[in-house]
């Protein structure tokens, strides 16, 4: 039985390739499997239903009031994490939006993206000088900031214009091995979402 | 002594309730200071204090936190509300990701007319009773213990006991159907 990760999906980006971004950049190979009708979904849904967990041996409570050391580090990472799921929000609800509004709502990534996100990373970069931008190591931060970096420049090319450390940013996490190995083809990561994507997730999911 | 913490956001719930309820069910006191007029909201942009230019944001620590989320997951932490390993976290997560979507519907709610808030009031009151709270009736259900994960109070019994008054309130008998779900969090804590 292969302990790999197990990932079942549609097959597209949507909400599981932030997933994919980071257990590739892990290092963690994983399985996929890929939803491509109502039926398999509603099949799916029953099976998940009778999911529990396994019962837990009795914790020892602590009391409330007791300070754990905690890891500003990581503190950062979700503050970060936070904020660039915030900017691919836009970016996974893009492909749904009417034609008539797609235009505005390029419009709205692009700005978002330069005026409000892209500018704090720069900064951040700018200011401690390291290739990392959580605690001089790699982390999920800059993982899901090269997977935002990478989507919004599919849909404003010149994004990165007048964020000079982004782009070093950018060339720098593309090379690590990991990461440089789910950017070539044939690697699990998906194509940008077209026509035939968002007919089949409306198909499944019943959404009109 | 550690300062208290400082909330900053409007007079009323959105999104930094469940950061209240998150520090008062761990016994911290702390301030809050509301955000009233435009001009205060510009002069705390210019501060660039607000990283992403949004609000919640907290002051703990040392340190000026944003993103709901992050400000939640580092006071769980802290306050030893979030399992005891990894998998007890995974848990944990997983079910606060659900109350935050049920929760999540609600967010608009004040914001819409009169007409549409009927609808999207039966739209939650429909999602919470067939896809949520049967899962969290379940899970208590299966394990027979008192809490949601661990044996042990944590965030995810929290967020769930605001998520269930918050649908309540929209629907006074939303629980009926969901025993356990009384029981453990409504019978007890009042």
């Amino acid at each position: 039985m292969s302990g790999k990760p197990r990932l079942t999906y549609i097959n597209g980006r949507g909400r599981m390739e932030t997933i994919r971004w980071l257990l590739s950049a892990a290092g963690v190979e994983f399985e996929e499997v890929f939803l491509q009708s109502r039926e398999q979904l509603l099949k799916l849904v029953k099976v998940l239903c009778g999911y529990h967990s396994d019962s837990p041996s009795p914790c020892y409570c602590k009391p409330p009031h007791a300070n754990s050391r905690q890891s500003f580090g990581s503190l950062r990472i979700d503050m970060y994490v936070e904020g660039v799921s915030d900017l691919m929000q836009l970016i996974l609800m893009f492909p749904f939006t009417p034609p008539e509004a797609k235009e505005k709502n390029l419009a709205s990534i692009a700005e978002k993206a330069t005026g409000r996100y892209f500018p704090v990373f720069e900064k951040v970069l700018k200011q401690h000088g390291q290739d990392f931008l959580v605690g001089n190591r790699f982390s999920w931060a800059d993982v899901a900031l090269l997977e935002a970096i990478l989507a919004v420049e599919e849909k404003v090319p010149s994004v990165l214009s007048g964020f000079p450390q982004l782009q070093a940013f950018k060339t720098k996490m593309s090379n690590m091995p990991t990461i440089k190995k789910f950017l070539q083809p044939g690697s699990p990561r998906k194509p940008p979402p077209d026509e035939r994507y968002v007919a089949t997730v409306m198909e499944i999911f019943k959404l009109d | 002594m550690a300062a208290k913490p400082v909330l900053y956001y409007f007079n009323g719930r959105g999104k930094m309730e469940s950061i209240r309820w998150l520090l008062a069910a761990a016994g911290v006191e702390f301030e809050e200071v509301f955000l009233e007029t435009r001009e205060q909201y510009e002069k705390l942009l210019k501060s660039g204090v607000l990283m992403f230019q949004q609000v919640p944001m907290v002051e703990i620590d040392g340190m000026k936190m944003v993103q709901t989320r992050a400000i939640l997951n580092y006071i769980a932490a802290k306050y030893n509300l979030y399992g005891k390993d990894l998998k007890e976290r995974a848990l944990i997560d997983m079910y606060v990701g659900g109350t935050e979507d049920l929760m999540g519907f609600l967010l608009i709610y004040p914001f819409l007319s009169a007409e549409d808030q009927v609808k999207q009031r039966a739209f939650v009151v429909q999602k919470a009773t067939s896809r949520y709270f049967p899962v969290y009736e379940k899970v208590l259900k299966d394990h027979g213990q008192d809490f949601l994960v661990g044996n042990c109070l944590s965030w995810a019994d929290i967020h769930l006991l605001e998520a269930i008054l918050m649908v309540e309130e929209k629907k006074s008998d939303a629980l009926s159907g969901f025993p356990l779900l009384q029981v453990t969090y409504i019978n007890n804590i009042f």
